[in-house]
């Protein structure tokens, strides 16, 4: 066993655990982050994305040996004070998920995503986002909130986008 | 999945590690940024009985200029290979090839030496690192040894790397002239392997190619050269039609793999047709 040290969604956890243990197991079994989900476990579906020191990775191909010392932000902890990120808030009112089993991890990396490219296009969030499957294939409305998203968190009014007839 | 139990161990230093994968024996496995390696050990396809974790080894990671080469640490991240400003003024097709491996969440992690040590015939980099000619630092109980790229890539993901070596920089030569680079995939969804891919710089002088290296991804156990090519196009007049004459050798001298993406044939039709556009387009004319 090793004990790591690891703050998730702003709290510090001190634990043992055995090398083994991928972070994304630490975080629903051990620290009750259940809203981060396992998707495909072979690294291709990212449902399991998180944050880690700031940047998206899929926690089901980080051990949580590798996490220790570093910052952990789940889509457990982005809403601010009872109010909805974004993001969060984009993918509700654009419609951005069928079954929403991608829906975390969709948004942990769109907001990787919008960190580094404040106004992506369209072709620029699919490419950006091209680490999600979504297995119900509804990207397009993905698309326009991650869209939505951006315009809001850079302080805009976005005026092409309409919500899908 | 979950892997098989290991020992773990987090070195800080190179000399730590190298100290660690002795210890571990010949079971022991070294984990760069683990895009690869916990994958395959999840699958239990790798079940090392130790694992030696490079993460801290601080000395690794970094990209910074000796004379006249570019020296890239191996445990530098993809992402920050593809944002670095010394690989985008030297080595262009570097970061252009990065930016194309996995998708942004592994390229936070996987690291530009775990890929070349890794040398999967489909992955990016090695054909990328052999078209420019890197060179390969190899730490090992015995000091430090430099391998060139045409001699690391031994077969199917088999390196020059002993057991008890490990890949710490790769050195870039600068080039001279007026270069152009290009990096051409193929490849059928997103996130996916590539198919093919062409890896061209080609230096031109006078409306003349005056010289091309093109690397090829994916045409055999290892990454190639398309030597015919690069012959035919020394000296060649910069236009389309000796480009494409040039890329009709691409194929020649490869081993392309039948698989459920590819027949053989199809791939080298795909070295004929992405050569002539990753140099076209590394010619820097119209295509």
């Amino acid at each position: 066993m090793t004990q790591i040290s690891v703050r998730v969604d702003g709290v510090t956890y001190t634990d043992e655990v055995e090398p083994r243990t991928l972070l994304v197991h630490h975080l629903r079994e051990r620290l009750g982050k259940v809203g981060t989900v396992v998707g495909c476990d072979t690294s291709n579906c990212g449902a399991c994305t998180v944050h880690r020191d700031g940047e998206a990775v899929k926690s089901c191909t980080v051990l949580a040996v590798q996490a220790d010392g570093s910052e952990v932000t789940t889509i457990e902890g982005i809403a601010q004070n009872g109010s909805l990120h974004p993001m969060q808030k984009a993918f509700h009112e654009m419609h951005g998920l069928q079954c929403g089993y991608c829906t975390p991890g969709m948004i942990m990396a769109s907001i990787d995503l919008v960190a580094d490219n404040p106004d992506p296009s369209e072709h620029e969030v699919r490419e950006g986002i091209e680490g999600n499957l979504c297995r119900c294939t509804g990207y397009q409305n993905i698309v326009r909130a991650v869209q939505q998203a951006a315009a809001e968190m850079r302080g805009s009014t976005p005026d092409t986008l309409g919500a899908q007839a | 999945m979950i892997p098989a139990a290991f020992e773990y161990v987090r070195p800080s230093t190179v000399d730590e590690a190298l100290r660690a994968l002795a210890d571990g024996g010949e079971d022991a496995k070294i984990l760069a940024g683990g895009q690869s390696l916990i994958p395959v050990m999840r699958l239990r396809l790798a079940a090392p009985s130790t694992v030696v974790d490079l993460t801290r080894v601080s000395e690794l990671r970094g990209v910074r200029e000796d004379g006249d080469a570019l020296v890239i640490g191996a445990m530098t991240t993809h992402s920050d290979v593809v944002s670095d400003p010394l690989i985008a003024q030297h080595a262009p097709l570097i970061a252009q090839a990065t930016e194309t491996v996995a998708d942004r969440q592994v390229r936070h992690r996987g690291t530009f030496g775990g890929a070349l040590a890794h040398a999967d015939p489909a992955g990016d980099l090695p054909a990328v690192a052999l078209a420019l000619d890197a060179e390969f630092v190899l730490a090992g109980a015995g000091g430090r040894r430099t391998v060139p790229a045409r001699e690391f890539f031994v077969d199917y993901l088999t390196t020059a790397l002993a057991e008890d070596e490990i890949l710490v920089e790769v050195r870039v030569p600068k080039l001279a002239g007026q270069w152009g680079m290009h990096y051409e995939k193929f490849n059928r969804v997103a996130q996916a392997w590539s198919i093919v891919a062409v890896a061209a710089a080609v230096r031109r002088e006078d409306g003349h190619i005056a010289e091309a290296r093109i690397g090829l991804t994916n045409m055999g156990p290892t990454p190639l050269r398309a030597t015919a090519t690069e012959q035919a196009l020394a000296g060649a007049t910069a236009g389309a039609d000796a480009i494409a004459g040039a890329a009709a050798h691409a194929a020649e001298g490869t081993a392309p793999s039948d698989d459920l993406n590819a027949k053989a044939d199809y791939r080298e039709h795909l070295a004929r047709v992405l050569t002539r556009r990753a140099v076209t387009a590394a010619a820097g004319i119209q295509g």
